[in-house]
């Protein structure tokens, strides 16, 4: 029965992936630590897996109906674990509180731009 | 043209070093911060900055995959590797449907994500 839920929330992780570009791994880790019983840490290490092989094939079928621009990718890509060593600086430095709130309001923030901008859009 | 190069990969740097922190700060994936920064930014339509993104996120993974398997041995890779089949049946689902509805349904079903997880950062 675990097995089947946590292949339940991989099937939904996937889905989230193909229809708006992100990784999923907010659906892997808990399938992997709930159901499949793997600790915080190796369930967030085991679901980097899972995203590069979700992302690579989603991304193989973006390119083929031309909605990839490989360069780009591969610039944000690279760039981004550097990113990650800034971050976890920051988050020692900086009180967890605050940093969780601001973050909150940027990314309401963002969500309303993006209302906006569907509902000025054509059908 | 040269200097338009060089700000749009200006930006995209910029925006790989921003979903790299936000990741290391939040645990939140990149593609949160990479898809809207694509739109706003750069000037994608959404079905570019989705594709764009799972490009950039192949490598994230990958390297991240690399760096906990090889450093510290904490991914299991039969695990793993099993259940990214259902994973893989859900992107291929997802990427067909994502193809037959309109741009902007695809804003608002990220829109809603971004909701979700602010309430998450709020309540936590």
């Amino acid at each position: 029965m675990n097995e089947v839920l946590a292949a339940l929330l991989a099937v939904a992780g996937g889905l989230a992936g193909g229809l708006v570009g992100v990784g999923g791994g907010v659906l892997f880790v808990p399938a992997l630590t709930v159901f499949l019983g793997l600790s915080q840490v190796e369930g967030e290490s085991t679901s980097l897996l899972i995203i590069g092989v979700v992302a690579l094939v989603g991304a193989a079928r973006q390119s083929s109906y031309g909605n990839l621009k490989l360069r780009d990718a591969l610039v944000i890509g690279v760039l981004s674990p550097l990113g990650v060593l800034i971050g976890v600086v920051v988050a020692n430095a900086v009180p967890e509180r605050a940093l969780e709130l601001s973050f909150a309001a940027l990314v309401l923030f963002i969500a309303y731009g993006l209302v906006r901008r569907a509902l000025s859009q054509e059908a | 043209m040269a200097t338009a190069t060089r700000d749009h990969t200006l930006k995209l740097a910029a925006i790989g070093t921003l979903a790299g922190i936000f990741s290391g700060l939040f645990g939140v994936g990149g593609g949160t911060v990479i898809v809207p920064l694509l739109i706003f930014w750069l000037g994608y339509g959404e079905r570019l900055a989705t594709g764009t993104s799972l490009g950039a996120i192949v490598l994230i993974g990958l390297l991240g995959t690399l760096a906990q398997g090889g450093l510290y041995g904490n991914v299991h890779l039969a695990t793993g590797l099993l259940l990214a089949i259902p994973a893989v049946l859900g992107v291929l689902a997802g990427t067909a449907i994502q193809q037959r509805i309109p741009q902007r349904a695809v804003s608002l079903l990220f829109a809603a994500l971004l909701v979700a997880v602010a309430i998450e950062l709020i309540i936590k």
